[in-house]
């Protein structure tokens, strides 16, 4: 099986209601959201990106200073992006290259500065640290606002149908012919100066569309099934059968698109600095360091690989998450038969047969 | 069916009001030309104000000056439309037409790539579900759809051109590499291929030692610098697609089809001279496509010449492998030009480029060295272009792949037993590129918008530089008439997708409501 095609079919219905046995015994008195929580969790490939999202997040937002309104804190980390400490020279002639060291023996040290030093002396673990700072915040409130919209629009026009739906749809409909980074450019270039905040709240904005139609789609599907028409026999007021009977049930779909709007959101927002309309100097973002440094690729690599490797850390677990989140939600996706598993199963169907 | 595209019209052009009155405004009222007069004093700043107020019709507030703008537009079912004037004074339609062609060229080919690369990833994957090629495919996936673009563009100059043309100097692939490259082929067949262990380690053995011989090869004979591949060599691989192509299109054992494409294979022989011949002397666009009807008309003679009933698909099969043919001989004439290309004094042995269109350098090429220079300016842009891209078809198809797997008829395909490749070919592929269709379709439409941040990486100049400018200068003409190509080729797009759809699925019905 390492490296095999799947099973064939022959095999499989052999071990059939050894399967089913699984399936069932796998539920078994869990409610609908033990379920998803097991099947998540058993994600291997989600649980490590959960991990490693979570970990740069809790990394990236204590080491540079970070204020919103009255709370906020100054960051462990002794440099800040204004700061332009003296260039240290390093071995091979080079200027203000990177001190972070990994090796196996040796350990792992931070040095004077581990990302390295632009070509006037700014630290650069400073800078990328408050550049994934304002991708994660742009990030996470682009995926707050479009989902909140997406979600109630959604919501609405597949509840209520007709011309709630005709009028919120054919809006969906005149936002989606503009892409989304012609949008985020017109938006960017007159609004970016705000700062980043204000960048992400407009862009959510704009960025709901897709999600708003999907949950659209399962609403339409929801407010049929049996359960729903047996909620308003008894006498349920509309509001109660939106947020007690179809919203849980639609709850999937709407995670799982979030997480893709967000993953898509980064990207978004870091293509946008990098044109020069997203956020803009003094302040910083992963995608205008790199368009800032692009040029220095052959004297100063590390200016490139930094930014680059937080944006695509970021983008990647956020995909892993997502992909998790669907499988565990999606009942078709069953998970993939082990050899313990038909060991199990075997073992199952023994103990019901002696019963 | 008819009231069905009417009714879809009408509201196409609702919602291509709508969204670019929307837009109009949104741009209008976010940003001032004026800005750079507000505190000017003088007079000569003043008449400039003055000019400028009257030539982009400021007194005009925007919903009102949208109109203005959408009766030029209008005038369009006359057959005269008037995108306006850009701020430097030219005609927008001018400043499109040019930028059209450009943008064309530079993602087409990657989507037309992504598409068929990664359809074909897609189904493999599938039909190895769960296995340690799924999974790596599924990473390398998730990788690329987490890429920005800009940052793989940086990456492939440094390593793709720059190195690449170093290493052309002397065309000695150092050994590491070539044992790298070898094994990491090796896993990629054998991952492809091998169901049990055996052919996997064997698979892995056979293309890991095959590929390390070529580039030897390559190292020794200088190959990169010189490359040529010749008739014995094009008519080697005309037998390969002979066979490839009748085993994955119809079977082996369908003898009719593989005469049928072997004919094709001896007929790319039998002209190499002849057709090398009219490459040098008439060579024209027009040859090609000449060239291409006479190869798709052999194919025919051939199918029909070998089969007597049931000749669609050994027709098929045939025009199939006889296209692939034409593309190697196009590229072994291509590869003819290589080394004088090299010499030339724009390119000066560095041929793979880092920005541009083309090299205007060259002094009046003839054919083949502009098709090459194209070749090689449209490069490292496509590779960029279909890395991003074609995660997203590799995992669609896969999903949908699965889908139909599961279904009924697969199983009853199947118990009736057909040939697993049968099956698959024909039941199961088929009906995955139903939803395909669509999204190609749309993606298709989406291009000439869509590579704004590629065009500025690469230094070309199409739709996404004329975009760039016209956001960057306020240039509100401009930016409207880039607008309404794209949208109204995406809402067309999203049309024909539906059509498309109830056309290939006759589950489907789009008249009836």
């Amino acid at each position: 099986m390492a490296f095999g095609r799947k099973k064939n079919t022959a095999e499989i219905s052999q071990t059939d209601g050894g399967e089913n046995a699984i399936a069932n015994k796998e539920v078994e008195g869990l409610s609908q959201r033990q379920i998803v929580l097991r099947r998540f969790v058993r994600h291997r490939a989600a649980m490590i990106s959960l991990f490693v999202l979570i970990s740069v997040i809790v990394f990236v937002f204590t080491a540079s200073e970070f204020h919103i309104g009255p709370i906020g804190w100054n960051g462990w980390w002794h440099y800040t992006t204004t700061d332009t400490p003296n260039l240290i020279n390093c071995k091979n002639g080079a200027v203000g290259c990177p001190t972070l060291t990994i090796t196996p023996g040796k350990g792992f040290g931070f040095g004077a500065h581990p990302f390295g030093q632009d070509d006037i002396g700014h630290d650069y673990f400073a800078l990328v640290m408050r550049g994934a700072q304002r991708s994660l915040l742009v990030t996470f409130i682009i995926g707050i606002v479009a989902g909140t919209l997406g979600t109630v629009v959604g919501a609405l026009a597949g509840f209520y149908r007709g011309t709630v739906d005709n009028v919120l749809m054919r809006f969906v409909d005149f936002l989606i012919t503009i892409p989304s980074i012609i949008i985020g450019s017109v938006i960017g270039y007159h609004f970016g100066n705000l700062g980043a905040t204000f960048l992400a709240l407009y862009l959510g904005l704009f960025t709901w569309t897709g999600l708003s139609r999907l949950v659209r789609g399962e609403f339409l599907t929801l407010r049929e099934r049996d359960f729903v028409d047996a909620a308003r026999v008894a006498g349920a007021s509309n509001r109660r059968i939106i947020f007690k009977h179809i919203l849980p049930n639609a709850v999937g779909v709407i995670i799982v698109s979030v997480t893709l709007l967000m993953s898509a959101a980064i990207l978004l927002e870091t293509a946008l600095s990098y044109l020069g309309f997203g956020v803009v100097e003094p302040d910083v973002s992963l995608g205008l360091l790199i368009s800032k440094y692009q040029d220095s690729f052959t004297t100063r690599p590390w200016l490139f690989w930094y930014p680059g490797l937080f944006i695509i850390t970021i983008a990647l677990t956020i995909n892993f998450i997502g992909d998790g989140l669907r499988d565990a939600f999606d009942p078709r996706q069953r998970r993939r038969i082990t050899k313990k598993d038909r060991e199990r199963a075997t073992a199952i169907k023994k103990e019901r047969k002696s019963l | 069916m008819f009231a069905f595209i009417m009714r879809r019209l009408g509201t196409l052009f609702v919602i291509l009001f709508g969204s670019s009155f929307i837009l109009y405004n949104l741009t209008a009222i976010s940003g001032d030309p004026t800005e750079q007069y507000k505190f000017a004093t003088d007079t000569r700043a003043k008449q400039e104000l003055a000019a400028l107020i009257k030539q982009l019709d400021l007194n005009t507030p925007p919903p009102l000056r949208y109109f203005k703008w959408l009766k030029g537009i209008l005038k369009g079912f006359t057959g005269h439309i008037d995108f306006g004037m850009t701020r430097t004074n030219e005609f927008v339609s001018t400043r499109l037409a040019s930028a059209i062609p450009t943008t064309l060229r530079l993602v087409l080919t990657a989507t037309i790539i992504a598409i068929i690369l990664g359809i074909m990833l897609g189904i493999t994957t599938a039909l190895r579900q769960y296995s340690r090629f799924d999974y790596v495919v599924t990473f390398f996936s998730f990788l690329m759809f987490s890429l920005p673009i800009f940052w793989v563009a940086v990456l492939l100059k440094q390593f793709l051109a720059i190195k690449f043309n170093d290493f052309l100097a002397n065309g000695h692939i150092p050994i590491g590499w070539a044992l790298v490259l070898s094994i990491a082929t090796g896993f990629f067949w054998a991952g492809i291929v091998g169901s049990k262990r055996k052919t996997f380690y064997r698979v892995l053995g056979i293309a890991f030692a095959a590929n390390f011989a070529l580039l030897e090869f390559f190292s020794i004979t200088k190959w990169f610098a010189t490359p040529k591949l010749g008739p014995i060599v094009v008519f080697i691989f005309a037998l390969a697609i002979a066979y490839g192509v009748t085993a994955i299109s119809v079977g082996l054992e369908d003898k009719k089809s593989l005469r049928a494409t072997q004919t094709m294979a001896v007929v790319t022989l039998v002209m190499y001279y002849p057709v090398n011949y009219l490459f040098k002397h008439y060579s024209s666009f027009w040859l090609l496509v000449g060239l291409f009807a006479a190869t798709l008309g052999t194919a025919w003679i051939s199918g029909t010449f070998w089969a007597k009933i049931d000749r669609r698909p050994v027709i098929r099969t045939a025009m199939i492998s006889g296209g692939l043919m034409g593309v190697i001989v196009i590229i072994d004439r291509l590869m003819q030009t290589w080394t004088p290309y090299l010499q030339m004094d724009g390119v000066n042995g560095r041929p793979i480029p880092t920005v541009g269109q083309n090299d205007p350098l060259l002094s009046n090429p003839d054919f083949w060295t502009n098709f090459l220079d194209r070749a090689v300016h449209l490069f490292l842009p496509t590779i960029a272009l279909t890395l991003i891209s074609f995660a997203g078809y590799i995992r669609y198809s896969r999903g949908t792949l699965l889908e139909v797997l599961n279904q009924d008829y697969i199983r009853t395909a199947r118990a009736k037993g057909l040939s697993e490749r049968t099956v698959i070919m024909r039941h199961a592929f088929r009906n995955t590129m139903i939803p395909l269709t669509t999204i190609i379709v749309v993606d298709l439409a989406g291009i000439i918008g869509g590579a704004i941040i590629t065009e500025r990486v690469f230094g070309w100049s199409g739709m996404g530089t004329l975009f760039n400018n016209a956001i960057q200068g306020l240039d509100l003409n401009l930016l409207m008439g880039v607008f309404f190509c794209t949208a109204s080729l995406s809402v067309l797009a999203n049309l024909v997708a539906d059509l498309l759809y109830s056309a290939l699925d006759p589950r489907i019905r789009v008249g009836s409501k």
